[in-house]
């Protein structure tokens, strides 16, 4: 067997590549294709069948429909707070871990921030729900101040979820930044504040921008967590959703997910230009 | 350099493959999904039953195939696999536009289909017509259900009759102290309750704003719910985005319903009568429902077997036991509507519960505004085609909800 493919490299490289290829190629970017051509076709106005046609009602919908301009601002509001949040809440508790805790400690903050990872996401939700209950805890702990369900309960939520996401490549991070060189700084008369602007931040920023991306495009994507804590509030997803299952305008539904796509590649390319993705 | 230009040549071939594949699989899809427009598809009715095949795949609404799980005395689904040997999987849908949406993936033999979802899985090909002499409980179910607009097509049945019930108001006694008597309410009073009012999230709604403006605004001239003009549908969409600023959450799963309730979020809505039976068996808040001097919307469901069903047969024994008269009557009293099955009334544990429900009166039942798909061409019969379609709605929808 070995012996067969050490003299033949060409049928051992191709036999080694074609499983992922096909999955990469058929799989994920067919079906970003496929969705990206129902987004020209209509739907029959009776039976609400998608039927194959060449038109751009729908991506004209997409861009004109104030509707849709709201909800996707609104989205992009919820993905952008979310992802400051989780940066500013991460900071520390990875500074902290990487740089101050002792190893053993440290092993034990890893696993603790990892655990949340393995409830399901659903229940991590509904106690969030339970939280912001009216009379419930966040009621009674803020004295009835609570902001109860709606764009607030959600951005908590989506940024409890996804702060593992961020902790991690931060934590990461700040492990590659060596102890002499906040030593350095300090030895050098810089207050603690230069030194996290001027020595950690620069060295740490594409570990925020790798976490951040995650963060980011988690959020703009999500439509179960608004479902719950969000009240009456909807997002883009929601949207989407919403014209696949209830409209079954499965058209219109491709063209509007073209939006979160876009709103990813976009971010995609702005943390490529501040050379984050350089050495992550 | 060479292995670069094999790692291409790598890449190259897969990629053909790749898209070969491609190819062939959306050129076979594309084929299929074509239909001819408002014409009835030709799908053949089941000539005789077959054996029982061991499995039958369900899209019902909540509470019409109780296995003992939500309470150990409901159960009609164990003893039909007992009789029949079909193994049951039933997924709830929350919605008929979830249930039509569902039908069409082809993974299911049957659906408990309401008025507005019914002609959508008619004429769109996706369910068959049924041999009503293959379901001999068929004979007994009321007169008034059979040979429907809403379930049947060309003269032929398209499903069994199951049951029949309104929307109602639902309010919880505590924070709402006087009894509501009009759907205003949760329309024009809503700010009473502002943040605390619910309603069900589907753009089939606004027939329900609709029935309110027909007695509150008559100058409107609408007549059906669900035939309205561009001028009647953005009336009714303008309640109901006042509405919207008093909403505290809108539903379409019952559970959230249930839950919204009983932890306070909502105190008055719109609900289905098995949503406040759950809440009165928790005991947590009391509720009380009413039906609204404006008169209420309502569905009237059908089991519809799928034109591809992997299971007919069990389908059809299915059909059967869901409208014997014991059965019928089981379901009829938990979910909390009217049987379709008139010897259902003798089988009630609550000898009352047919004249309560009105389940034999066709003149009451002649009076809920059933679910039906709004179309261009008015569904009240009236031959028009000014009005305002399903797929305008569901726009309007998502506009109502901002």
């Amino acid at each position: 067997m070995s012996a067969y493919f050490a003299t033949r490299p060409r049928t051992r490289l191709g036999l080694l590549l074609t499983p992922p290829l096909l999955w990469l190629v058929v799989a994920y970017l067919g079906s970003i294709v496929l969705l990206l051509l129902t987004a020209f076709w209509t739907v029959n106005g009776f039976t609400g069948r998608a039927e194959p046609a060449f038109q751009f009602g729908n991506l004209v919908a997409v861009v004109t429909d104030p509707l849709y301009r709201d909800v996707a601002l609104r989205t992009l509001l919820v993905a952008l707070s979310v992802t400051v949040i989780d940066a500013v809440v991460a900071f520390p508790m990875a500074f902290y871990m990487a740089k101050i805790a002792s190893p053993r400690n440290r092993a034990f903050f890893l696993v603790a921030v990892t655990t949340p990872l393995w409830a399901s996401y659903l229940a991590k939700a509904y106690a969030w729900r339970v939280l912001f209950e009216p009379n419930g805890p966040i009621d009674i702990v803020t004295g009835g101040h609570s902001p109860g369900y709606g764009l607030p309960a959600t951005v908590v939520t989506l940024a409890y979820l996804w702060l593992p996401y961020m902790v991690i490549p931060l934590y990461a991070g700040f492990d590659r930044v060596p102890a002499s060189l906040l030593e350095a700084s300090a030895d050098l008369g810089a207050s603690t504040g230069r030194t996290v602007r001027s020595v950690v931040l620069p060295l740490v920023f594409p570990a925020i921008a790798a976490g951040s991306i995650f963060t980011f495009s988690l959020s703009f994507g999500d439509y179960i967590a608004v479902t719950i804590v969000g009240g009456k509030t909807q997002l883009l997803a929601n949207l989407i959703y919403g014209q696949l299952v209830t409209a079954n305008n499965q058209p219109l539904a491709a063209a509007l997910s073209i939006v979160p796509l876009l709103a990813v590649i976009l971010y995609l390319l702005a943390m490529r230009r501040t050379g984050a993705l350089e050495n992550v | 350099m060479t292995r670069r230009v094999k790692f291409s040549a790598a890449i190259a071939v897969a990629a053909a493959i790749a898209v070969t594949i491609a190819g062939c699989s959306s050129g076979s899809g594309g084929g299929g999904s074509s239909s001819a427009a408002d014409s009835l598809p030709k799908v053949a009715e089941q000539k005789k039953l077959g054996a029982n095949e061991s499995t039958l795949n369900l899209i019902v609404w909540a509470g019409y195939a109780e296995n003992g799980s939500n309470d150990p005395t409901v159960d009609w689904v164990t003893p039909f696999v007992k009789q029949t040997g079909c193994q049951v999987n039933a997924k709830t849908a929350g919605t008929s536009d979830e249930m039509v949406q569902l039908m069409r993936t082809g993974q299911y033999d049957g659906v408990s289909a309401s008025g507005d979802a019914t002609l959508r899985l008619i004429y769109g090909g996706d369910v068959a017509p049924v041999n009503t002499s293959l379901v001999p409980n068929y004979t007994t179910i009321s007169d008034f259900l059979k040979l429907k607009a809403w379930n049947s097509a060309g003269g032929k049945m398209y499903g069994i009759p199951h049951g029949w019930g309104a929307n109602l108001l639902m309010y919880n006694t505590t924070a709402v102290t006087t009894a509501p008597d009009s759907w205003s309410a949760v329309f024009d009073d809503s700010s009473t309750y502002a943040g605390k009012v619910t309603a069900y999230d589907s753009p089939i709604y606004i027939a329900d704003a609709a029935l309110y403006l027909k007695t509150k605004d008559p100058s409107l001239g609408i007549s059906d719910p669900y035939s309205l003009t561009e001028k009647q549908l953005t009336a009714a969409v303008d309640v109901l985005k006042k509405q919207n600023a008093n909403v505290g959450e809108y539903w379409s799963d019952y559970t959230k319903a249930v839950q919204a309730f009983e932890s306070g979020t909502s105190v008055i809505g719109t609900t289905w009568q098995v949503i406040a039976n759950l809440i009165a068996s928790d005991g947590k808040v009391n509720v009380k429902t009413v039906v609204p001097k404006e008169g209420v919307t309502g569905w009237s469901d059908t089991w519809m077997i799928a034109a591809k069903a992997k299971h007919p047969n069990c389908m059809y024994q299915w059909m059967n036991w869901i409208t014997s008269a014991k059965v019928n009557a089981q379901v009829a009293e938990w979910f909390g509507e009217a049987p379709a099955q008139t010897l259902a009334c003798a089988e009630t544990s609550d000898p009352a519960f047919c004249n309560s429900y009105h389940a034999t009166d066709a003149a009451y039942a002649a009076n809920i505004h059933y679910w039906t798909t709004p179309q261009t061409t008015c569904v009240d019969g009236s031959g028009k085609t000014n009005c305002t379609a399903y797929s305008e709605w569901t726009t309007k929808w998502q506009q109502i909800k901002g």
